[in-house]
């Protein structure tokens, strides 16, 4: 060895900056990942770009007869900005399973940190990595009818980044007790298209039969969808009554619940989840 | 927060350093029926390399992963670096590092990366990490390496990088569970001396599981476990000189007119084994000369060899550690237990 004397490391005690830089490690490491695959950037970008250009512009040649206005992809664009959120989410809430099935999960185990620290690591580090790849299709704005203003592209951002917080935490909820990938991806499919489906991102939550409405309004994506769609439909000119029809909102018993308290739910959510995750996994411990 | 210039300074607080590095009674580890580890009692020294040797499923791994608070004890106390395992597993694991038996890198971040990542979870201070990285980098002769991608390492130098990463924090006890299974011979006597050289640089006990014989013999003390439970624990010259005996072949012009002069003159049975004439008395080394002087018969080759481990594993469990391992159903436990 070329160095004479042993630096002696001293591991300092717990406590909350401990914790705090086990919580942005565990983050960083995340997005280090996420750079390296530049496969998982491009095919969660493909997906969405399908659904806005394809079945947008295809769908709207059937809308656009019915009369003048907005064209469909300005309609379906916060719904594609939501979907690719959620896609890298649950994706990025896999990312616990394959540390178990690859053993590196022992190596965070085994090391003098709070089980919390973490899983909060790890919701953060999916819903940054989450956000950015919705920042990519946000960048498509301009295909779809939304302007780029800043204040729109501003609350967009932040209000993607609350939805990925909520799905990463809903998918490390599934994910802290699952033991190999292909069940926990079989689980994913299970939850993730129903939700996309019941959420609003496709079609408008008014004048939905019972059922319908009642299964949208239990979905927790519904919250995350109806925010953004308003602030896009507040940036367009468009006829009042056609706003009506496609941004109708989201009503509880013909209440229509406003955007703060759809947020609030979201945040409220992204906690519940959060909590379940961390119980199961120290119960898993 | 500052750091230690010398190897000498312990973590805060906590028991003396001269009590036990580990320190086990009557630790019990039961899945269902299965008893995996069946009332285990010892001391580890500070200081010393202390071996667990024992076939697949002889429930090595399982007390490992109990000693690193990763596996709650159905029964049974132990402590490491004086802290309870069950009470104090925070403490516990500031303590310790780990190298497992199945690799726990990220094969997506650079060797770098790895230990950095472990640096920040562990909290070691900002000033003193890029110095003790290199260190233990250079320690494993992975420094040139720092950059690639750990993907792209040899199951050998994966092994190295963990040696390295478990050292980082400075534990007190490192503990190596089967730290050269899966490793060609030439690999596995590399490994082995980069933990004779960390032996010498850093101030620390190790503590290491092996089924390997030969690679006992490294370690200062060794417990040969079978079936849960210690069969004996002694320095390895101690446990060969148990077994006693040197076992002495000879090949002879008549092998039964030289067995039957060795009754005769010296009181000793002896039995043809691979073709040679084969005994056993204390010490070769002076039975020889006298051999030669009183047998009467032409001797045409003559070996003298000490007892192996081998030998003392046989003579303390009755069956051979390639035997054991072939044991049904040792694959099963070991799966169980790493759970």
């Amino acid at each position: 060895m070329a160095a004479g004397t042993v630096v002696g490391v001293r591991v300092p005690d717990r406590g909350l900056r401990r914790d705090l830089r086990a919580v942005r490690v565990v983050l960083h490491r995340e997005l280090i990942r996420y750079g390296r695959d530049r496969t998982r950037m491009i095919s969660g970008l493909s997906q969405p770009i399908l659904w806005l250009l394809v079945l947008g512009t295809g769908l709207s040649s059937l809308v656009s007869r019915s009369g003048p206005g907005v064209n469909l992809r300005t309609f379906m664009f916060p719904g594609v900005l939501v979907m690719s959120v959620m896609f890298t989410a649950l994706f990025s809430a896999a990312s616990i399973v394959w540390d178990r099935e690859f053993g590196f999960l022992r190596e965070m185990m085994v090391a003098p940190v709070g089980r919390t620290a973490i899983l909060l690591g790890k919701c953060l580090g999916g819903a940054v990595v989450a956000t950015l790849q919705g920042a990519f299709i946000l960048i498509l704005a301009g295909l779809a009818g939304v302007p780029y203003s800043p204040p729109l592209m501003a609350t967009l951002l932040v209000e993607m980044f609350l939805t990925a917080l909520m799905l990463t935490a809903f998918g490390l909820a599934i994910a802290a007790r699952i033991k190999n990938m292909q069940a926990f991806m079989g689980v994913m499919q299970m939850a993730a298209m129903p939700m996309m489906f019941l959420s609003g991102a496709l079609f408008p939550l008014a004048n939905l039969p019972g059922w319908l409405t009642v299964l949208t309004r239990v979905n927790p994506l519904t919250y995350a969808v109806d925010p953004m769609r308003h602030a896009v439909f507040q940036r367009i000119a468009v006829a009042p009554p056609l706003r009506a029809t496609l941004s109708p909102g989201v009503t509880w018993g013909g209440w229509r619940v406003p955007v703060p308290l759809e947020l609030g739910a979201v945040m409220a959510l992204t906690l519940g989840f959060l909590a379940l995750a961390i119980l199961q996994f120290r119960r898993a411990d | 927060m500052t750091s230690a210039a010398d190897g000498a300074a312990g973590p805060t607080g906590g028991p003396p350093r001269n009590g036990p590095a580990v320190a086990v009674r009557g630790l019990v580890k039961r899945y269902g029926a299965l008893v995996a580890v069946d009332g285990v009692d010892f001391e580890v020294r500070p200081g010393e390399t202390f071996g667990f040797l024992g076939p697949n499923g002889a429930g090595k791994s399982t007390t490992i992963n109990i000693l690193c608070t990763l596996t709650r004890p159905t029964s049974g106390v132990a402590t490491v670096a004086g802290h309870d395992v069950v009470r104090d597993r925070d403490e516990v694991r500031r303590n310790i590092g780990v190298v497992f038996q199945d690799p726990t890198l990220d094969g997506y971040l650079s060797a770098e990366q790895n230990l950095r990542f472990h640096a920040e979870l562990y909290g070691v201070p900002r000033a003193v990490t890029a110095d003790r990285l290199r260190q233990v980098l250079e320690l494993v002769n992975l420094w040139d390496r720092r950059a690639d991608l750990v993907g792209r390492f040899s199951g050998g130098m994966k092994r190295r990088l963990e040696i390295a990463r478990g050292l980082l924090h400075s534990p007190r006890v490192l503990f190596l569970d089967e730290p050269t299974v899966g490793l060609d011979p030439q690999t596995r006597s590399a490994i082995w001396r980069y933990i004779t050289q960390l032996k010498q640089t850093e101030d620390i006990t190790i503590f290491l599981t092996t089924h390997y014989m030969e690679e006992a013999e490294y370690c200062d003390r060794i417990a040969i476990i079978d079936s849960g439970r210690i069969v004996v624990l002694d320095t390895p010259q101690a446990l060969k000189a148990s077994v006693g005996a040197d076992r002495v072949q000879i090949a002879t012009a008549d092998d039964r007119a030289a067995m039957a002069a060795l009754a005769d003159r010296f009181g000793i049975a002896a039995a043809v084994h691979d073709g040679a004439v084969t005994l056993s008395v204390p010490s070769g080394r002076e039975f020889i000369p006298r051999l030669f002087a009183e047998l009467g018969v032409p001797i045409r080759s003559v070996s003298v060899s000490r007892p192996s481990l081998d030998d003392v594993f046989m003579s303390y469990t009755g069956s051979t550690i390639r035997d054991a391992d072939e044991v049904s159903g040792s694959e099963w436990i070991r799966r169980m237990a790493r759970r």
